[in-house]
């Protein structure tokens, strides 16, 4: 029998509702896993008093009747999310000491389901990076291993702890964000389904913002009903998010059919590129084939302004940063350096920043200071968000032609060895990002998830792209590819 | 567009991030590599292309104007480095 802390959360909430299980036994087992996952470096802050409060109240709840979906689901919350009480830094030391006294929107939407909130996770810092390298605590550690070789992998990044941790069994699901590319890298690292909604479906009150027009909340689950299961719960209008949308949320687990006869899979030639390793190539064939297989018309298509996408984003995302983070000043909250004799408010402010940045966050907020600067803002920052409506209008007319999703490699290559980006230029970390990027400049749903293995036997994921607000076809669609793949490999246990 | 050592320098100040003189010929190269990579976007015509202002086009929401939060000064406080007197305080501004 599956251990509770490796259920699916459907399966989870199935044996909760029966009473085969109760919540404290699934938040134990979890709790349980995570104390024995140190090396896995996924939990930054653990909260087992609360979770076991909560659980109680779940049982409680569930022994009422009519429960939730989430009623009793122990999941793990990416550090990005301010909870009311619980340290959270975003990964970074300028946030060392900080407790919210206030709960994000998305956090407080599971809280009230009844889910049991077991820890934060560990991310890049800011939510910056594609290895979770860049955060304060250390990097978390992919629970999946090469076969026959000790090196310690990627889970990817930013929402890195969030992946290790579904993937090891830490907690039955967890909350990411994605910016660029930030749920679903990760999710294609470590064999896990990972879903950046449409812009504005999720509300960003409360979520640490890195690029406000960019960031969205999603959920990262064992599988697609999951993250269908998750995202009701999560997705909802907002009034204090100006950006979130006033829609009704389907029921997202309903829409799961399965059936994809008849729909269209666009087949983008631009994401074709040079030097494309052989088994994400293969992966991309073997998905196109199994969508074929499942009755799908396959189409060639073209979104001309692909390879425009990455340096777009690099204008975009990090003048966003600049504005966004120019509140970490020293004085509301989070750190401020020991100031010398003489020194006044700017020395505080420059010194407090260069202390409690990392090097990646202070390149990022120099590059947005830049391009934002007098005379770079027309030639950069404008330039950029012209590119971004042509990559829009890309998307736009493809799905005007019929299409009703496009499948796409999730990223170009398997995890990578921790350290391996060391002494690489910036530049190489950032196409990490090349296939899942796009989307966000678009404000486009995608979900990634594992269809397939690389020769050592690491986990590969393809992503499918769906229609602003089309979360409910794409879930069905990937529903579909899931099905087809029959992806059930689990990391060996070795942590 | 080639970044010198003073520009880094220019920048590092208005971002308000202490640099120090023997770090800007390092972060001048990391900045002219990102620009070198950024600057591919000069290949694209974007003649008559209005620049994205919202990525779903949607009208904000309005709301009347009446206060609707407020009265949490301990709150607010709270996570301070240094709050004296209900105030935040900081090193001295004014001689």
């Amino acid at each position: 029998m599956t251990a509770p802390n490796d259920l699916t959360v459907a399966a989870a909430r199935d044996a909760l509702r029966r009473g085969d299980l109760t919540a404290v036994d699934v938040t134990r087992s979890c709790l349980d896993a995570i104390d024995g996952a140190d090396a896995l470096n996924a939990f930054a802050h653990r909260t087992p008093d609360l979770a076991m409060d909560r659980a109680r109240a779940a049982d409680a709840r569930l022994k009422d009747g009519n429960a939730p979906d989430l009623c009793g689901i122990p999941l793990g919350i990416k550090d990005l999310f301010c909870t009311q009480g619980v340290p959270g830094q975003a990964g970074s030391r300028i946030l060392q000491g900080f407790r919210p006294e206030y709960e994000s929107t998305v956090t407080a939407r599971l809280r009230d389901a009844g889910a049991v909130m077991l820890g934060k996770l560990n991310m890049d810092e800011f939510a910056m990076g594609s290895s979770n390298e860049t955060s304060v605590y250390g990097p978390a550690v992919n629970p999946w291993r090469r076969a026959g070789d000790d090196t310690a992998l990627t889970p990817g990044g930013s929402s890195g702890g969030s992946a290790a941790a579904v993937a090891a069994g830490l907690c039955l699901a967890a909350t990411g964000t994605d910016t660029g590319g930030s749920i679903r890298q990760p999710a294609a690292f470590t064999g896990i389904t990972g879903l950046k909604p449409t812009y504005g479906r999720c509300s960003r009150w409360g979520i640490v913002a890195f690029a406000s027009s960019l960031d969205q909340a999603g959920p990262m689950t064992r599988d697609v009903r999951d993250a269908a299961i998750l995202l009701g719960a999560m997705a909802g209008h907002d009034p204090l998010d100006s950006t979130s949308a006033d829609l009704p949320v389907p029921d997202f687990e309903a829409a799961l059919k399965g059936d994809i006869r008849g729909k269209v899979i666009g087949i983008p030639g631009e994401y074709r590129m040079d030097g494309m390793p052989d088994a994400i190539d293969a992966l991309w064939r073997d998905g196109i084939a199994m969508m074929k297989d499942a009755g799908a018309e396959i189409r060639d298509i073209s979104l001309p302004h692909t390879k425009y996408a990455l340096p777009a984003y690099y204008v975009i995302a990090p003048a966003e940063a600049s504005s966004n983070l120019a509140r970490y000043d020293g004085v509301r909250f989070g750190h401020r350096a020991t100031l010398d004799q003489g020194d006044g408010i700017t020395e505080m402010y420059e010194k407090t920043r260069a202390e409690g940045f990392g090097d990646e966050v202070k390149r990022r907020v120099m590059v947005g200071t830049y391009v934002l600067s007098a005379g770079f803002y027309d030639a950069y920052y404008n330039r950029a968000r012209k590119v971004r409506t042509l990559i829009k209008r890309d998307f736009d007319r493809a799905f005007a032609d019929g299409v009703d999703a496009i499948l796409t490699p999730a990223t170009p290559s398997p995890a990578f060895a921790l350290g391996a980006m060391q002494d690489a230029d910036p530049v190489q970390m950032y196409l990490n990002d090349v296939f899942t990027v796009t989307v966000n400049l678009a404000g486009l749903p995608a979900i990634a998830l594992p269809t397939g293995q690389d020769g050592a036997g690491l986990p590969l994921g393809l992503q499918l792209i769906g229609r602003p607000w089309g979360e409910a076809e794409l879930l069905d669609a990937a529903y579909s590819l899931e099905r087809a793949a029959g992806f059930v490999a689990r990391p060996d246990r070795w942590w | 567009m080639s970044i010198d050592t003073d520009t880094a320098a220019r920048v590092a100040r208005l971002a308000r991030i202490r640099v120090a003189q023997d770090d800007l010929p390092a972060l001048a190269s990391e900045f002219n590599a990102i620009l070198g990579f950024i600057e591919q976007l000069n290949e694209v015509d974007v003649e008559g292309v209005e620049p994205m202002v919202s990525v779903t086009p949607q009208r904000l929401k309005r709301r009347d104007d009446v206060v609707t939060d407020g009265d949490r000064q301990a709150q607010i406080l709270a996570n301070a480095p240094d709050a004296r007197e209900g105030f935040f305080a900081v090193p001295k501004v004014v001689e």
